[in-house]
């Protein structure tokens, strides 16, 4: 079955021989997009974490079937560049396997609020893991970017 | 685009209507309903089912709208629980309140109501609230529509009274006529299977109490003991810690808990005690400063 969608701006079009195939599996494993990392499957940690249509998903509980004429935005489409560099700056990345997931996360965040207060932004990162930065620095990390976001024209 | 399959191997129903839904479901009953898929994209990632078949419920825009019955909202059961809990807070507290704890921003962005009814785990966090307030759910196959009331829904553990070749269409719940709580014990605040639930509604027309109880039974439960526990109408002010806590040990008694990888059946119950008299408190404070009766 032929599926195509939209990726990062891209008319992309996947080939899948099943329905429960997850867009997090056709990203990686037949279009080769890997900024979206597979690693609960469940929905629980967020690492593939994507923009469907605009709003933050699990990409791996998404079936690809379903996305048919749909925009999909991987970390690749879907971040401000402010945002990335934010998480270099502020030592927000360790290993980064969480990364590209809070990278998405953070750029919706702050699409829908331009100055989130901490509690805010704990709530809008609750659905993605990271077991190296104790988050306080992904935390400094959005709020510097929101400072760099507001400092820029829009 | 109108129904129809896929042309290939196996099929992918994505039909734009209801009607045609249910016709592609007496069809092809191997077809498994999906919508936002945060249950059932899980098993199949999990190897647990392997569908040859599913039918597409996020394409059928009428499953996605809420209306204003009056005295009730008829919620389409395709509402995301985010949408639930930015528009219906005010005339549905308690089932907003519990929208808003499950999963985290990208759960509730996919999952609904619907699948959370059609999958009927006993810890399912819609439930509670469904059952303090006395919701309805609507089913449609091919023979008709029918409604289902919500303390007939559970039948089992992941058992509902759902027919082969019926979807869930919508819920009906009534608007909140007094203060509403719902609380819910768990690990942490973000990502959590309830270890156990509790829903309130305090009707102040009726001067009556709806109970939900989830997570601590083989299906969601009410209280309905609890719910008759005499309180201090004509004199609010003798309302206390000894009345709440009496409602905790009615709520903890009509809990039917096991042991299992969440907590024990003591401690679901003990928790339940809590907080049945803790949502007592709240609601019945709170409906005497707003009305000062």
């Amino acid at each position: 079955m032929r599926v195509t969608m939209h990726v990062d701006g891209a008319e992309t079009a996947a080939e899948i021989d099943r329905p429960g195939e997850s867009l997090l599996s056709t990203l990686r494993d037949r279009l080769g997009l890997t900024g979206s990392k597979n690693a609960c499957e469940q929905g629980e940690c967020g690492s593939c974490t994507v923009l469907l249509d605009g709003a933050p998903v699990c990409a791996c509980l998404v079936a690809t079937a379903q996305c048919e004429g749909r925009e999909v935005k991987t970390v690749v489409g879907a971040v401000p560049r402010p945002v990335r560099d934010a998480f270099v700056q502020c030592g927000a990345v360790q290993c980064g396997f969480c990364t590209p997931g809070l990278l998405v996360s953070v750029a919706d965040l702050l699409d829908r609020e331009p100055d989130p207060t901490d509690p805010e932004i704990r709530e809008a990162l609750a659905g993605n893991l990271c077991r190296c930065t104790g988050y306080e620095k992904i935390i400094d990390a959005v709020h510097t970017a929101a400072a760099a976001l507001a400092g820029e024209p829009r | 685009m109108s129904s129809v399959a896929a042309p290939a191997r196996f099929g992918f129903h994505r039909p734009a209507a209801v009607d045609e839904a249910v016709r592609l479901l007496a069809e092809h009953p191997e077809a498994v309903p999906v919508a936002g898929g945060t249950d059932l994209m899980v098993a199949v990632n999990y190897r647990h089912t392997r569908p040859e078949a599913m039918l597409d419920l996020t394409g059928l825009a009428e499953l996605r709208e809420w209306t204003d019955e009056g005295d009730s909202v008829r919620i389409g059961s395709g509402v995301p629980y985010a949408r639930i809990t930015a528009e219906l807070a005010t005339v549905l507290p308690g089932l907003a309140a519990a929208a808003r704890t499950v999963g985290s921003p990208q759960i509730r962005n996919r999952g609904t109501l619907g699948g959370n009814l059609a999958t009927a785990s006993p810890a399912g966090d819609g439930h509670p609230p469904l059952l303090a307030t006395g919701a309805t759910v609507e089913a449609v196959s091919v023979d008709g529509t029918r409604t289902i009331p919500i303390g007939e829904f559970y039948l089992g553990p992941k058992r509902s009274a759902l027919k082969p070749g019926e979807l869930i269409t919508a819920v009906t719940v009534p608007k909140a006529t007094g203060p509403q709580q719902f609380l819910k014990v768990g690990t942490r605040n973000a990502m959590v299977i309830a270890v156990c639930s509790f829903a309130l509604a305090l009707d102040l027309d009726t001067r009556r109490l709806g109970t939900g109880i989830g997570s601590a039974g083989p299906v969601p439960l009410t209280a309905p003991d609890a719910e008759r526990l005499d309180l201090p109408w004509t004199d609010p002010a003798r309302f206390d810690d000894a009345l709440a806590a009496e409602f905790g040990r009615r709520v903890a008694a009509a809990a039917r808990p096991i042991d299992d990888v969440r907590g024990t059946a003591a401690y679901r119950r003990h928790a339940l005690a809590v907080c049945a008299a803790r949502a007592l408190r709240r609601v019945w404070t709170a409906a005497h400063e707003r009305t000062g009766r």
